[in-house]
């Protein structure tokens, strides 16, 4: 299975979330320099891809999750990508957003500050935008999000050496993203209030309370099977079953 | 820890949920995805700001163009017929030229065979079987695909693919079926077993199944030089002007039918076995960007011709070598490609093929792309044998072997209705998990393509038109 990544020692995994085609293939390769298909539209790669890099003698195992528009898990990708995010718990997780359509795209990128606090959000088709004449206050949305963002054109190669120096930073701990938490309407959060401390007991220190609460809230299935697959099973040798299991169940 | 084990605690957890959920009265999920959004939208304000657009409207303008009631259908066959225009047309000249290259180096091969005194059989399986069949895969498949593929690369860049996918969704839907099975059909031209696996952007898994057995009516990449091979030398040849135009007008009208068994078959499938509505389509459309020429031409050559055309040398080489073999050893005074065409014969001539025609495309389930190879070596290795040299004399050996416009018609529609290649049965496994799925993506189109054969000859033949 594609995503058990074999993670060799001193190896950061760099996980690559984000919208359908908003560029993730193309980061991907100028990253890692592989030739992944890319194509422009939606759901290209439908495969998971992954490829190593290296920045400061230090190796990065990049896995290109597929693109989605939400981590609620209405679709297989959904699923994947968010169990991925979960479960496997990379040491960066960084969020491709399409420049030219911030609002939806952001919807995601505050969905994985949820799970995980290690994230980069990458900026992409900065090119586009300036073609749509958007402008786009990058410092002032790093203030916003708490989280550090790259400006890039992956298509001419602009921006990526910041965006390499920014996940090795991440990854070594240098620098500790805050991303911005959501926040809900009362009746969610005053839910949420009761379940959490429920919740406590069974997440450990990978899993955030809060986001299994909400998924509680959610009633969401999917995500309960695989929590229990995850809590059952050893960390070390978690596979993917239930990526398995929700395709063959059709 | 507790004694107690993860997964009851979980489930403790999951019923005080429940408790907590239905204590309150509305939706939890819908609350949720609200405020996801009210959160995303806040920032956005404060972080976005627009100058004066007109890139915007350009692009706009465009779309209400190419997704138009009257304009968007005409655009997508003059795209269609454009772009095999242009295949067959630039592909003649290199072919040509390939072909003569390569089989003036099969008689220097068989001199520096003779001058190391190699015996007679193995001249034979190397150079008659194995390396002429693979000048063949090469001079008939690598120019229209080195043409064709850079042209669908730059439709797929430049973003109208998902314009398509729109245009078609309403006939789709009319089908019962999902509007990015278009999608998945473009990815089908390329290879079908790609197209197969890009079933997977549709999310409702009956409008999934139903693209996955359909797939394999849009003619991949293996099966568009036995087509235009076929047209060329059959249709178009036979109109002298305008040759290259009459062409692409059949293989876009044969792409055509392929669409249109697909829209059949989606809605028999969506009234029998995989009842059900049809879901409804969100689809986003990319802006318009502008190629990048390099990238397309660099990643169209890579990825798709060398990868293909890789694909069936290694599929083409055995098969040449048996193929030889197959003609060379006799049982009494039949060799056995012979005996076993002889034994098909029957079946195909009713359905207006011959035994050579339908054995080649048996003994290329393995890859579409070498039944036409396969086929010429048949009748070669087994008529008068002699030196071909040129693509036109190709017509001369398909004609000696009672080739007409009507079998001509046939093989084509053969290769566009048969069973899908190995490659993508597995891939159809893989997918669905299911080997009963994978015998109707075998049978369906098997049956289709017997039937319209069987049909089509027996009205030609009724009428006497041949």
């Amino acid at each position: 299975m594609i995503l058990s990544a074999e993670k060799k020692n001193n190896q950061f995994t760099v996980a690559l979330a984000g919208n359908p085609n908003v560029g993730k293939s193309t980061i991907f390769n100028a990253l890692t320099g592989l030739h992944q298909h890319t194509g422009n539209w939606p759901g290209k790669t439908v495969d998971n891809a992954q490829g190593i890099y290296e920045h400061q003698k230090k190796s990065f195992l990049i896995v290109d999750l597929p693109g989605t528009y939400s981590l609620l898990a209405h679709t297989v990708e959904e699923q994947i990508a968010r169990d991925y995010l979960c479960f496997a718990n990379p040491d960066v997780t960084v969020v491709v957003l399409d420049a030219t359509c911030l609002e939806r795209n952001l919807n995601l990128a505050l969905q994985v500050f949820e799970i995980t606090s290690k994230v980069i959000v990458c900026l992409n088709l900065m090119d586009e935008a300036t073609k749509k004449d958007l402008v786009i206050d990058v410092p002032s949305l790093e203030r916003e999000l708490g989280v550090p963002v790259v400006a890039t054109a992956a298509r001419q190669g602009k921006g990526l050496f910041e965006l390499r120096k920014k996940i090795f930073q991440v990854a070594s701990g240098s620098l500790q993203p805050s991303p911005r938490q959501i926040k809900y309407s009362s009746d969610v959060e005053n839910a949420l209030k009761e379940l959490l401390p429920l919740v406590e007991n069974i997440a450990n220190n990978t899993l955030s309370p809060r986001w299994i609460a909400l998924r509680l809230l959610d009633g969401d299935q999917s995500f309960l099977r695989s929590l229990s697959n995850y809590l059952d099973i050893d960390q070390a040798s978690f596979q993917f079953q239930d990526w398995e299991e929700s395709k063959c169940a059709q | 820890m507790c004694a107690m084990s993860p997964s009851r605690v979980l489930s403790e957890v999951y019923g005080q949920a429940e408790c907590v959920r239905n204590s309150y009265l509305k939706s939890f999920s819908d609350q949720i995805v609200a405020d996801i959004y009210g959160n995303a939208e806040q920032i956005t304000k404060h972080v976005l700001s627009k100058k004066e657009s007109q890139r915007i409207s350009f692009d706009l303008t465009i779309d209400n163009l190419v997704t138009s009631k009257w304009f968007g259908y005409p655009l997508m066959i003059l795209l269609l017929v454009g772009v095999f225009w242009l295949t067959i047309e630039g592909a003649n000249f290199p072919s040509e030229l390939l072909a003569t290259v390569l089989f003036a180096f099969q008689d220097q091969l068989t001199l520096w065979f003779q001058w190391a005194g190699a015996p007679n059989w193995v001249h034979g399986v190397l150079v008659l079987g194995v390396y002429r069949t693979l000048a063949w895969v090469i001079a008939v498949m690598l120019p229209p695909m080195a043409i064709f593929f850079p042209l669908f690369t730059l439709l797929e860049d430049s973003g109208y693919l998902p314009r398509i996918a729109f245009n078609l969704d309403h006939i789709f839907k009319r089908a019962k079926a999902c509007g990015k099975q278009s999608l998945t059909m473009c990815m089908g031209f390329g290879c079908n077993a790609a197209g197969v696996t890009s079933c997977r952007i549709i999310d409702s898994p009956r409008e999934r199944l139903i693209a996955i057995l359909t797939n394999n009516f849009v003619p991949c990449n293996g099966r568009f030089p036995t087509l235009i091979a076929i047209t060329s030398i059959f249709i178009g040849g036979a109109i002298a002007s305008y040759s290259g135009l009459i062409n692409a007008l059949v293989i876009s009208t044969i792409i055509l039918l392929g669409v249109a068994v697909t829209l059949s078959v989606s809605w028999i499938l969506s009234m029998t076995i995989l009842k059900g509505e049809p879901s409804s389509l969100v689809l986003e459309l990319p802006s318009y960007r502008r190629p990048k020429i390099g990238a397309v031409i660099y990643r169209s050559m890579l990825d798709r011709t060398l990868f293909v055309l890789r694909r069936s040398i290694i599929v083409a080489a055995p098969a040449g070598a048996v193929i030889w073999i197959l003609a060379n050893v006799y049982i009494g005074d039949q060799n056995i490609l012979s005996a076993v065409a002889h034994i098909l014969n029957p079946f195909g001539q009713l359905i207006g093929l011959d035994g050579f025609i339908l054995m080649a495309f048996i003994l290329g389930l393995p890859a579409n792309e070498i039944v036409l190879p396969i086929l010429i070596m048949s009748y070669l290795s087994t008529g008068s044998l002699q030196d071909y040299s040129s693509l036109e004399e190709l017509r001369n050996v398909l004609v000696s072997n009672g080739w007409t416009w009507l079998t001509a018609i046939n093989v084509m529609l053969f290769s566009l209705l048969h069973w899908p290649c190995a490659t993508t049965l597995l891939t159809t496994y893989k997918e669905t998990g299911s080997k009963k799925w994978v015998f109707l993506s075998f049978l369906i189109p098997t049956l289709i393509g017997f039937t319209a054969c069987f049909i089509f000859t027996q009205v030609v033949q009724f009428f006497g038109l041949v």
